[in-house]
Protein backbone atom coordinates (compact mmCIF):
# COMPACT_ATOMS: atom_id res chain seq x y z
CA UNK A 1 0.00 0.00 0.00
CA UNK A 2 1.27 3.12 -0.72
CA UNK A 3 1.65 6.21 1.44
CA UNK A 4 3.75 8.77 0.87
CA UNK A 5 5.70 10.59 3.69
CA UNK A 6 5.58 14.01 2.38
CA UNK A 7 1.40 14.26 2.64
CA UNK A 8 -0.77 14.74 5.40
CA UNK A 9 -4.25 12.54 5.61
CA UNK A 10 -7.44 12.23 6.49
CA UNK A 11 -9.97 9.51 8.25
CA UNK A 12 -12.33 10.24 4.82
CA UNK A 13 -9.14 8.35 3.21
CA UNK A 14 -8.61 11.66 1.33
CA UNK A 15 -4.45 13.31 0.97
CA UNK A 16 -3.20 16.59 1.27
CA UNK A 17 -0.37 18.35 -0.53
CA UNK A 18 0.19 21.61 1.14
CA UNK A 19 2.07 23.95 -1.27
CA UNK A 20 2.22 27.28 0.95
CA UNK A 21 -1.31 28.78 1.26
CA UNK A 22 -2.57 26.01 -1.06
CA UNK A 23 -3.56 22.39 -0.85
CA UNK A 24 -3.88 19.96 -3.13
CA UNK A 25 -6.12 17.03 -1.97
CA UNK A 26 -7.15 13.47 -3.84
CA UNK A 27 -7.96 10.26 -2.58
CA UNK A 28 -5.53 7.89 -1.09
CA UNK A 29 -3.95 4.06 -2.57
CA UNK A 30 -6.26 2.89 0.32
CA UNK A 31 -9.77 4.17 -0.73
CA UNK A 32 -9.44 3.76 -4.45
CA UNK A 33 -8.28 0.11 -3.94
CA UNK A 34 -11.50 0.16 -1.80
CA UNK A 35 -13.63 1.47 -4.28
CA UNK A 36 -12.95 -0.40 -7.15
CA UNK A 37 -13.06 1.16 -10.89
CA UNK A 38 -14.05 4.34 -10.80
CA UNK A 39 -16.03 5.42 -13.59
CA UNK A 40 -16.73 8.44 -12.77
CA UNK A 41 -15.97 11.95 -10.82
CA UNK A 42 -18.24 14.46 -10.11
CA UNK A 43 -16.84 17.72 -9.18
CA UNK A 44 -18.97 21.07 -9.83
CA UNK A 45 -17.59 22.98 -6.72
CA UNK A 46 -14.96 25.42 -8.42
CA UNK A 47 -15.21 28.48 -7.39
CA UNK A 48 -16.83 27.98 -4.33
CA UNK A 49 -16.05 28.69 -0.60
CA UNK A 50 -16.12 25.46 1.72
CA UNK A 51 -16.09 24.82 5.14
CA UNK A 52 -13.96 21.88 6.41
CA UNK A 53 -16.32 18.40 5.77
CA UNK A 54 -18.18 19.71 3.21
CA UNK A 55 -18.81 18.12 -0.27
CA UNK A 56 -16.93 19.26 -2.40
CA UNK A 57 -17.77 16.24 -5.21
CA UNK A 58 -18.73 12.60 -6.11
CA UNK A 59 -16.72 9.98 -6.91
CA UNK A 60 -18.83 6.86 -8.37
CA UNK A 61 -17.24 3.32 -8.54
CA UNK A 62 -19.17 0.57 -10.72
CA UNK A 63 -20.80 -0.21 -7.42
CA UNK A 64 -20.73 2.65 -5.37
CA UNK A 65 -21.18 6.53 -5.08
CA UNK A 66 -19.00 7.93 -2.23
CA UNK A 67 -18.94 11.99 -1.20
CA UNK A 68 -16.06 13.87 -1.42
CA UNK A 69 -15.23 15.81 1.77
CA UNK A 70 -12.88 18.70 2.13
CA UNK A 71 -10.23 18.50 4.22
CA UNK A 72 -9.37 21.94 4.69
CA UNK A 73 -11.95 24.98 4.73
CA UNK A 74 -11.21 27.12 1.36
CA UNK A 75 -11.81 28.52 -1.97
CA UNK A 76 -11.72 25.83 -4.41
CA UNK A 77 -9.43 27.28 -7.26
CA UNK A 78 -8.60 24.38 -9.83
CA UNK A 79 -10.10 21.25 -10.48
CA UNK A 80 -8.78 18.38 -12.66
CA UNK A 81 -10.60 17.88 -15.45
CA UNK A 82 -8.77 15.25 -16.80
CA UNK A 83 -10.82 12.66 -14.50
CA UNK A 84 -13.74 13.97 -16.35
CA UNK A 85 -12.57 11.75 -19.36
CA UNK A 86 -10.50 9.34 -17.94
CA UNK A 87 -11.58 8.70 -14.18
CA UNK A 88 -9.73 5.46 -14.31
CA UNK A 89 -6.44 7.75 -13.73
CA UNK A 90 -7.44 7.75 -9.87
CA UNK A 91 -6.77 4.34 -9.84
CA UNK A 92 -3.80 4.40 -11.69
CA UNK A 93 -2.49 7.31 -10.26
CA UNK A 94 -3.92 8.58 -7.04
CA UNK A 95 -1.53 10.69 -5.69
CA UNK A 96 -0.02 12.77 -8.82
CA UNK A 97 -2.93 12.34 -11.70
CA UNK A 98 -5.36 11.40 -9.81
CA UNK A 99 -5.27 14.57 -7.90
CA UNK A 100 -9.30 15.98 -7.14
CA UNK A 101 -8.63 20.32 -6.44
CA UNK A 102 -6.64 22.95 -5.79
CA UNK A 103 -7.53 24.64 -2.28
CA UNK A 104 -7.08 27.91 -1.17
CA UNK A 105 -7.08 27.44 2.32
CA UNK A 106 -8.70 29.74 4.65
CA UNK A 107 -7.44 28.79 7.46
CA UNK A 108 -4.18 26.65 7.55
CA UNK A 109 -4.27 26.13 11.32
CA UNK A 110 -6.81 23.22 10.20
CA UNK A 111 -3.90 21.05 8.92
CA UNK A 112 -2.77 20.48 12.43
CA UNK A 113 -4.97 18.13 13.05
CA UNK A 114 -5.01 16.02 9.69
CA UNK A 115 -2.77 12.69 9.92
CA UNK A 116 0.76 12.07 9.29
CA UNK A 117 1.43 9.43 7.15
CA UNK A 118 2.04 7.04 9.80
CA UNK A 119 -1.01 7.86 11.67
CA UNK A 120 -2.96 6.92 8.54
CA UNK A 121 -0.90 3.79 8.08
CA UNK A 122 -2.68 2.83 11.19
CA UNK A 123 -5.55 3.85 10.84
CA UNK A 124 -6.03 1.81 7.51
CA UNK A 125 -4.24 -1.17 9.42
CA UNK A 126 -6.83 -1.14 12.01
CA UNK B 1 -21.59 -15.57 8.38
CA UNK B 2 -20.89 -18.85 5.75
CA UNK B 3 -18.50 -19.50 3.74
CA UNK B 4 -18.30 -21.40 0.27
CA UNK B 5 -16.16 -24.47 -0.66
CA UNK B 6 -14.27 -22.09 -3.01
CA UNK B 7 -13.48 -19.47 -0.01
CA UNK B 8 -9.81 -20.18 0.25
CA UNK B 9 -9.54 -19.97 -3.24
CA UNK B 10 -10.71 -16.65 -3.54
CA UNK B 11 -8.34 -15.33 -0.65
CA UNK B 12 -5.58 -16.73 -2.40
CA UNK B 13 -6.18 -15.16 -5.46
CA UNK B 14 -6.59 -11.66 -2.96
CA UNK B 15 -10.54 -11.06 -4.10
CA UNK B 16 -12.24 -8.29 -1.84
CA UNK B 17 -15.00 -9.74 -0.11
CA UNK B 18 -18.35 -8.36 1.05
CA UNK B 19 -20.85 -10.32 3.04
CA UNK B 20 -24.04 -11.00 0.92
CA UNK B 21 -27.34 -13.22 1.53
CA UNK B 22 -25.17 -14.15 4.85
CA UNK B 23 -22.12 -15.14 2.72
CA UNK B 24 -19.13 -14.37 2.41
CA UNK B 25 -18.35 -13.72 -1.09
CA UNK B 26 -15.86 -12.34 -3.61
CA UNK B 27 -16.92 -8.96 -5.47
CA UNK B 28 -13.89 -8.88 -7.51
CA UNK B 29 -10.55 -9.99 -7.25
CA UNK B 30 -9.15 -7.15 -9.24
CA UNK B 31 -11.25 -4.57 -11.62
CA UNK B 32 -14.38 -5.28 -12.17
CA UNK B 33 -14.68 -4.08 -15.45
CA UNK B 34 -11.41 -6.49 -16.70
CA UNK B 35 -13.79 -9.41 -15.01
CA UNK B 36 -16.55 -7.73 -17.36
CA UNK B 37 -14.88 -7.71 -20.35
CA UNK B 38 -13.31 -10.87 -20.04
CA UNK B 39 -16.77 -12.25 -20.09
CA UNK B 40 -18.25 -10.57 -22.41
CA UNK B 41 -14.96 -11.41 -24.50
CA UNK B 42 -13.66 -14.92 -23.56
CA UNK B 43 -14.62 -16.47 -20.36
CA UNK B 44 -14.72 -16.03 -16.86
CA UNK B 45 -15.79 -18.21 -13.96
CA UNK B 46 -17.56 -17.23 -11.15
CA UNK B 47 -18.50 -19.04 -7.95
CA UNK B 48 -22.18 -18.76 -7.17
CA UNK B 49 -21.85 -21.14 -4.67
CA UNK B 50 -24.23 -19.13 -2.35
CA UNK B 51 -27.30 -19.81 -4.34
CA UNK B 52 -30.15 -22.48 -3.06
CA UNK B 53 -30.90 -26.03 -4.76
CA UNK B 54 -33.86 -27.89 -3.91
CA UNK B 55 -34.56 -31.63 -5.07
CA UNK B 56 -38.16 -32.29 -5.07
CA UNK B 57 -39.14 -35.87 -6.15
CA UNK B 58 -42.13 -38.23 -6.35
CA UNK B 59 -45.11 -38.80 -8.26
CA UNK B 60 -46.60 -35.76 -6.65
CA UNK B 61 -43.22 -33.30 -7.48
CA UNK B 62 -44.60 -32.26 -10.51
CA UNK B 63 -48.09 -31.17 -8.83
CA UNK B 64 -46.58 -29.19 -6.16
CA UNK B 65 -44.19 -27.55 -8.79
CA UNK B 66 -47.76 -26.43 -10.41
CA UNK B 67 -49.14 -25.15 -7.74
CA UNK B 68 -46.31 -23.00 -6.46
CA UNK B 69 -44.63 -21.64 -9.87
CA UNK B 70 -46.03 -19.37 -12.74
CA UNK B 71 -44.76 -20.91 -15.39
CA UNK B 72 -45.93 -24.43 -17.10
CA UNK B 73 -43.77 -26.76 -16.00
CA UNK B 74 -45.46 -29.74 -17.77
CA UNK B 75 -43.68 -29.11 -20.42
CA UNK B 76 -40.37 -29.71 -19.50
CA UNK B 77 -38.76 -33.27 -20.19
CA UNK B 78 -35.99 -34.37 -18.49
CA UNK B 79 -32.70 -32.22 -19.57
CA UNK B 80 -34.63 -29.04 -19.81
CA UNK B 81 -34.87 -26.35 -17.50
CA UNK B 82 -37.13 -23.62 -17.00
CA UNK B 83 -37.16 -20.00 -15.73
CA UNK B 84 -40.16 -19.55 -13.43
CA UNK B 85 -41.35 -17.01 -10.37
CA UNK B 86 -43.08 -18.08 -7.00
CA UNK B 87 -45.73 -15.80 -6.72
CA UNK B 88 -47.63 -14.88 -3.31
CA UNK B 89 -50.72 -14.22 -1.98
CA UNK B 90 -50.80 -10.67 -2.22
CA UNK B 91 -49.57 -9.38 -6.09
CA UNK B 92 -45.74 -9.64 -5.32
CA UNK B 93 -43.14 -12.30 -5.75
CA UNK B 94 -41.54 -14.76 -3.57
CA UNK B 95 -38.39 -15.48 -5.36
CA UNK B 96 -37.68 -15.90 -8.90
CA UNK B 97 -35.93 -19.91 -9.78
CA UNK B 98 -34.90 -22.12 -12.50
CA UNK B 99 -36.67 -25.05 -12.78
CA UNK B 100 -34.61 -28.49 -13.45
CA UNK B 101 -36.33 -31.67 -14.63
CA UNK B 102 -33.34 -34.03 -13.55
CA UNK B 103 -35.26 -37.04 -14.33
CA UNK B 104 -39.14 -38.43 -14.45
CA UNK B 105 -40.96 -37.44 -11.08
CA UNK B 106 -37.68 -35.26 -10.07
CA UNK B 107 -36.81 -31.69 -10.15
CA UNK B 108 -34.00 -29.37 -8.72
CA UNK B 109 -35.33 -25.71 -7.74
CA UNK B 110 -32.72 -23.34 -7.86
CA UNK B 111 -33.44 -20.26 -6.16
CA UNK B 112 -31.57 -17.34 -4.54
CA UNK B 113 -28.99 -17.53 -1.53
CA UNK B 114 -31.21 -14.86 0.47
CA UNK B 115 -34.34 -16.16 0.08
CA UNK B 116 -33.48 -19.77 0.87
CA UNK B 117 -34.98 -20.44 3.70
CA UNK B 118 -38.21 -18.35 3.06
CA UNK B 119 -38.37 -20.55 0.16
CA UNK B 120 -38.03 -23.66 1.56
CA UNK B 121 -40.83 -22.50 4.44
CA UNK B 122 -43.55 -21.25 1.55
CA UNK B 123 -42.96 -24.02 -0.77
CA UNK B 124 -43.03 -26.43 2.22
CA UNK B 125 -46.49 -24.77 3.46
CA UNK B 126 -47.93 -25.43 0.27
CA UNK B 127 -46.73 -28.99 0.07
CA UNK B 128 -50.34 -30.65 0.51
CA UNK B 129 -49.63 -33.10 -1.44
CA UNK B 130 -46.59 -34.68 0.25
CA UNK B 131 -43.85 -34.50 -2.12
CA UNK B 132 -40.22 -35.53 -1.11
CA UNK B 133 -38.23 -32.31 -0.73
CA UNK B 134 -34.33 -32.33 0.06
CA UNK B 135 -32.55 -28.87 0.70
CA UNK B 136 -29.27 -29.45 -0.56
CA UNK B 137 -27.48 -26.33 -0.46
CA UNK B 138 -25.10 -26.43 1.36
CA UNK B 139 -23.65 -29.47 0.00
CA UNK B 140 -23.73 -28.39 -3.64
CA UNK B 141 -21.29 -25.99 -5.02
CA UNK B 142 -22.46 -23.80 -8.63
CA UNK B 143 -19.15 -22.49 -10.77
CA UNK B 144 -20.64 -20.35 -13.63
CA UNK B 145 -18.23 -20.56 -16.53
CA UNK B 146 -19.46 -17.99 -18.75
CA UNK B 147 -18.75 -15.93 -22.05
CA UNK B 148 -17.74 -16.75 -25.91
CA UNK B 149 -14.52 -19.04 -24.72
CA UNK B 150 -16.65 -21.03 -21.72
CA UNK B 151 -17.49 -23.69 -24.07
CA UNK B 152 -13.90 -24.11 -25.39
CA UNK B 153 -12.49 -24.63 -22.12
CA UNK B 154 -15.09 -26.81 -20.66
CA UNK B 155 -14.84 -29.27 -23.35
CA UNK B 156 -11.10 -30.06 -22.74
CA UNK B 157 -12.68 -31.46 -19.22
CA UNK B 158 -15.59 -33.72 -20.36
CA UNK B 159 -16.75 -36.05 -22.82
CA UNK B 160 -20.26 -34.36 -23.10
CA UNK B 161 -20.45 -32.54 -26.43
CA UNK B 162 -20.89 -29.04 -25.14
CA UNK B 163 -22.14 -28.14 -28.33
CA UNK B 164 -24.88 -30.18 -28.40
CA UNK B 165 -26.14 -28.53 -25.45
CA UNK B 166 -28.78 -25.56 -26.28
CA UNK B 167 -29.75 -22.48 -24.26
CA UNK B 168 -31.70 -23.95 -21.35
CA UNK B 169 -30.89 -27.81 -21.28
CA UNK B 170 -28.52 -30.08 -19.19
CA UNK B 171 -26.69 -33.05 -18.72
CA UNK B 172 -25.25 -35.29 -15.91
CA UNK B 173 -21.88 -35.23 -17.03
CA UNK B 174 -18.51 -35.24 -15.32
CA UNK B 175 -15.99 -32.26 -15.00
CA UNK B 176 -12.31 -34.19 -14.93
CA UNK B 177 -12.94 -36.83 -12.67
CA UNK B 178 -16.23 -35.46 -10.66
CA UNK B 179 -19.87 -35.99 -11.51
CA UNK B 180 -21.25 -32.76 -12.42
CA UNK B 181 -24.46 -31.37 -14.00
CA UNK B 182 -23.58 -28.99 -16.91
CA UNK B 183 -25.97 -26.72 -17.43
CA UNK B 184 -26.15 -24.55 -20.28
CA UNK B 185 -27.42 -21.48 -18.43
CA UNK B 186 -26.09 -18.25 -17.00
CA UNK B 187 -26.93 -14.47 -16.11
CA UNK B 188 -24.45 -12.81 -18.05
CA UNK B 189 -25.99 -13.13 -21.22
CA UNK B 190 -22.59 -14.07 -22.86
CA UNK B 191 -23.08 -17.83 -23.57
CA UNK B 192 -21.49 -20.73 -21.07
CA UNK B 193 -22.30 -22.95 -18.23
CA UNK B 194 -23.13 -23.47 -15.05
CA UNK B 195 -21.83 -26.51 -13.14
CA UNK B 196 -23.18 -28.20 -10.37
CA UNK B 197 -20.49 -30.27 -7.98
CA UNK B 198 -20.57 -32.09 -4.95
CA UNK B 199 -18.42 -29.41 -2.28
CA UNK B 200 -15.74 -32.09 -2.25
CA UNK B 201 -15.28 -31.48 -5.49
CA UNK B 202 -15.48 -27.97 -6.01
CA UNK B 203 -11.60 -26.57 -5.62
CA UNK B 204 -10.36 -29.16 -7.95
CA UNK B 205 -12.93 -28.59 -10.44
CA UNK B 206 -12.47 -24.90 -10.15
CA UNK B 207 -8.56 -25.59 -10.46
CA UNK B 208 -8.98 -28.05 -13.49
CA UNK B 209 -11.69 -25.00 -15.00
CA UNK B 210 -8.64 -22.29 -13.94
CA UNK B 211 -6.38 -24.67 -15.95
CA UNK B 212 -7.79 -25.29 -18.67
CA UNK B 213 -8.78 -21.47 -19.81
CA UNK B 214 -5.15 -20.58 -19.54
CA UNK B 215 -4.76 -20.16 -22.73
CA UNK B 216 -8.03 -17.78 -23.25
CA UNK B 217 -6.79 -16.03 -20.35
CA UNK B 218 -9.30 -17.26 -17.94
CA UNK B 219 -10.62 -14.58 -14.96
CA UNK B 220 -11.94 -15.09 -11.92
CA UNK B 221 -15.25 -12.96 -11.86
CA UNK B 222 -16.73 -11.45 -8.56
CA UNK B 223 -20.39 -10.89 -7.96
CA UNK B 224 -19.95 -6.92 -8.67
CA UNK B 225 -19.19 -7.97 -12.66
CA UNK B 226 -21.96 -9.88 -12.48
CA UNK B 227 -24.44 -7.36 -11.32
CA UNK B 228 -23.20 -5.39 -14.80
CA UNK B 229 -23.11 -7.77 -16.95
CA UNK B 230 -26.89 -9.20 -15.83
CA UNK B 231 -28.07 -5.38 -15.98
CA UNK B 232 -26.50 -5.37 -18.96
CA UNK B 233 -28.98 -7.97 -20.73
CA UNK B 234 -31.94 -6.25 -18.41
CA UNK B 235 -32.29 -8.98 -16.51
CA UNK B 236 -33.76 -8.80 -13.08
CA UNK B 237 -32.37 -8.82 -9.38
CA UNK B 238 -34.34 -10.19 -6.78
CA UNK B 239 -34.46 -7.58 -4.11
CA UNK B 240 -34.15 -5.01 -6.70
CA UNK B 241 -36.24 -5.34 -9.58
CA UNK B 242 -38.76 -7.48 -8.52
CA UNK B 243 -39.45 -8.69 -4.61
CA UNK B 244 -42.76 -9.31 -2.29
CA UNK B 245 -44.31 -6.31 -3.30
CA UNK B 246 -44.09 -6.32 -7.22
CA UNK B 247 -46.29 -8.41 -9.60
CA UNK B 248 -44.80 -10.53 -11.99
CA UNK B 249 -47.08 -8.87 -14.65
CA UNK B 250 -45.76 -5.49 -13.79
CA UNK B 251 -42.03 -6.65 -13.53
CA UNK B 252 -42.50 -7.82 -16.83
CA UNK B 253 -42.33 -11.40 -16.28
CA UNK B 254 -45.52 -12.26 -18.36
CA UNK B 255 -43.63 -14.50 -20.18
CA UNK B 256 -43.40 -16.83 -17.75
CA UNK B 257 -46.35 -16.66 -16.10
CA UNK B 258 -48.69 -19.13 -17.75
CA UNK B 259 -52.77 -19.01 -17.27
CA UNK B 260 -52.74 -22.48 -18.88
CA UNK B 261 -53.08 -24.22 -15.26
CA UNK B 262 -53.98 -22.24 -11.92
CA UNK B 263 -51.57 -21.60 -9.54
CA UNK B 264 -50.98 -19.35 -6.36
CA UNK B 265 -53.05 -16.02 -7.15
CA UNK B 266 -53.29 -17.16 -10.76
CA UNK B 267 -56.37 -15.75 -10.89
CA UNK B 268 -55.42 -12.19 -9.71
CA UNK B 269 -52.07 -11.96 -11.77
CA UNK B 270 -54.50 -13.08 -15.17
CA UNK B 271 -56.64 -9.90 -14.44
CA UNK B 272 -54.07 -7.81 -13.94
CA UNK B 273 -52.65 -8.75 -17.23
CA UNK B 274 -55.89 -8.47 -19.16
CA UNK B 275 -56.51 -4.73 -17.55
CA UNK B 276 -52.82 -3.82 -17.45
CA UNK B 277 -50.81 -2.33 -14.65
CA UNK B 278 -50.29 1.18 -13.70
CA UNK B 279 -47.14 0.56 -13.45
CA UNK B 280 -43.70 -1.45 -15.74
CA UNK B 281 -40.23 -1.82 -15.36
CA UNK B 282 -38.41 -0.36 -17.89
CA UNK B 283 -34.88 -0.24 -19.14
CA UNK B 284 -33.40 2.96 -19.90
CA UNK B 285 -30.32 4.57 -20.96
CA UNK B 286 -28.59 8.07 -20.25
CA UNK B 287 -28.95 10.35 -22.44
CA UNK B 288 -26.21 12.87 -20.31
CA UNK B 289 -23.40 12.01 -18.42
CA UNK B 290 -24.32 10.47 -15.25
CA UNK B 291 -25.53 7.26 -13.50
CA UNK B 292 -28.20 5.88 -12.14
CA UNK B 293 -28.13 4.30 -8.93
CA UNK B 294 -30.83 2.02 -7.06
CA UNK B 295 -33.95 4.62 -4.93
CA UNK B 296 -33.09 7.63 -7.53
CA UNK B 297 -35.93 9.15 -8.29
CA UNK B 298 -37.56 9.47 -11.84
CA UNK B 299 -39.09 12.48 -12.96
CA UNK B 300 -41.36 13.78 -16.07
CA UNK B 301 -40.37 16.83 -17.93
CA UNK B 302 -42.36 19.17 -14.78
CA UNK B 303 -40.41 17.34 -12.49
CA UNK B 304 -43.34 14.94 -11.26
CA UNK B 305 -41.96 11.75 -9.76
CA UNK B 306 -43.65 9.12 -11.99
CA UNK B 307 -40.99 6.42 -10.76
CA UNK B 308 -38.08 5.20 -9.07
CA UNK B 309 -34.73 3.32 -10.17
CA UNK B 310 -34.41 -0.11 -9.27
CA UNK B 311 -30.87 -1.17 -10.77
CA UNK B 312 -28.47 1.27 -12.42
CA UNK B 313 -24.55 1.09 -13.20
CA UNK B 314 -22.35 2.31 -16.29
CA UNK B 315 -22.51 -0.14 -18.47
CA UNK B 316 -18.99 -1.13 -18.88
CA UNK B 317 -19.65 -2.38 -22.38
CA UNK B 318 -21.12 0.88 -23.37
CA UNK B 319 -19.43 3.17 -21.63
CA UNK B 320 -22.93 5.09 -20.48
CA UNK B 321 -25.62 4.50 -17.99
CA UNK B 322 -28.21 1.91 -18.00
CA UNK B 323 -30.56 1.42 -15.25
CA UNK B 324 -34.26 -0.47 -14.55
CA UNK B 325 -36.71 1.16 -13.06
CA UNK B 326 -40.84 0.93 -12.78
CA UNK B 327 -42.98 4.11 -14.20
CA UNK B 328 -45.94 4.95 -15.13
CA UNK B 329 -47.13 2.50 -17.60
CA UNK B 330 -48.14 5.38 -20.30
CA UNK B 331 -44.39 5.94 -20.22
CA UNK B 332 -42.80 2.86 -21.12
CA UNK B 333 -43.36 3.00 -24.89
CA UNK B 334 -39.19 3.23 -26.27
CA UNK B 335 -37.55 6.33 -27.01
CA UNK B 336 -39.87 7.82 -24.45
CA UNK B 337 -37.68 10.47 -22.72
CA UNK B 338 -37.89 10.83 -18.45
CA UNK B 339 -35.13 12.03 -16.37
CA UNK B 340 -33.08 10.61 -13.43
CA UNK B 341 -32.81 12.49 -10.21
CA UNK B 342 -29.45 12.11 -9.68
CA UNK B 343 -28.06 13.99 -6.79
CA UNK B 344 -29.11 18.12 -7.23
CA UNK B 345 -29.60 16.97 -11.05
CA UNK B 346 -31.96 16.23 -12.97
CA UNK B 347 -30.46 14.09 -16.39
CA UNK B 348 -32.53 12.71 -19.21
CA UNK B 349 -32.95 8.94 -20.10
CA UNK B 350 -34.51 7.19 -22.82
CA UNK B 351 -36.58 4.06 -22.61
CA UNK B 352 -34.81 1.06 -24.50
CA UNK B 353 -36.33 -2.46 -24.69
CA UNK B 354 -33.26 -4.55 -23.23
CA UNK B 355 -30.88 -6.31 -24.11
CA UNK B 356 -28.80 -2.82 -23.49
CA UNK B 357 -26.07 -4.81 -24.93
CA UNK B 358 -26.12 -7.56 -28.13
CA UNK B 359 -23.63 -9.88 -27.46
Amino acid sequence: MNIPQELKYTKDHEWIRVEGSKAVIGVTDFAQRELGDIVYVEIESEGDDLDRGDVFGTVEAVKTVSDLFMPVSGKVIEVNEALEASPETVNEDPYDKGWMIKVEMSDSSELESALSSNDYKDLISE
Amino acid sequence: MKKTALYKKHIDLGAKMVPFAGYEMPVRYGSELEEHHAVRNSVGVFDVSHMGEFLVKGPNALGLIQKICSNDASILTPGKVQYSCLPNADGGIVDDLLVYMLREEEYMLVVNASNIQKDWDWIAKHNDLEAEMENISDNTSLLAVQGPNAINTLQKLTETNLSSLSYYTFTHGKIGFFEAIISATGYTGSGGFEIYVNNESAAQVWDEIMKAGEEFDTKPAGLGSRDTLRLEMGFALYGNDIDDTTSPIEAGLGWITKFSKEFTNSNNLKAQKAAGTKNKLVGFVMEEKGIPRSGYDILDANDNIIGKVTSGSMSPSLGIGIGLGYVETKFTQSDTIFFIAVRKRKLKAKVVRPPFYKA
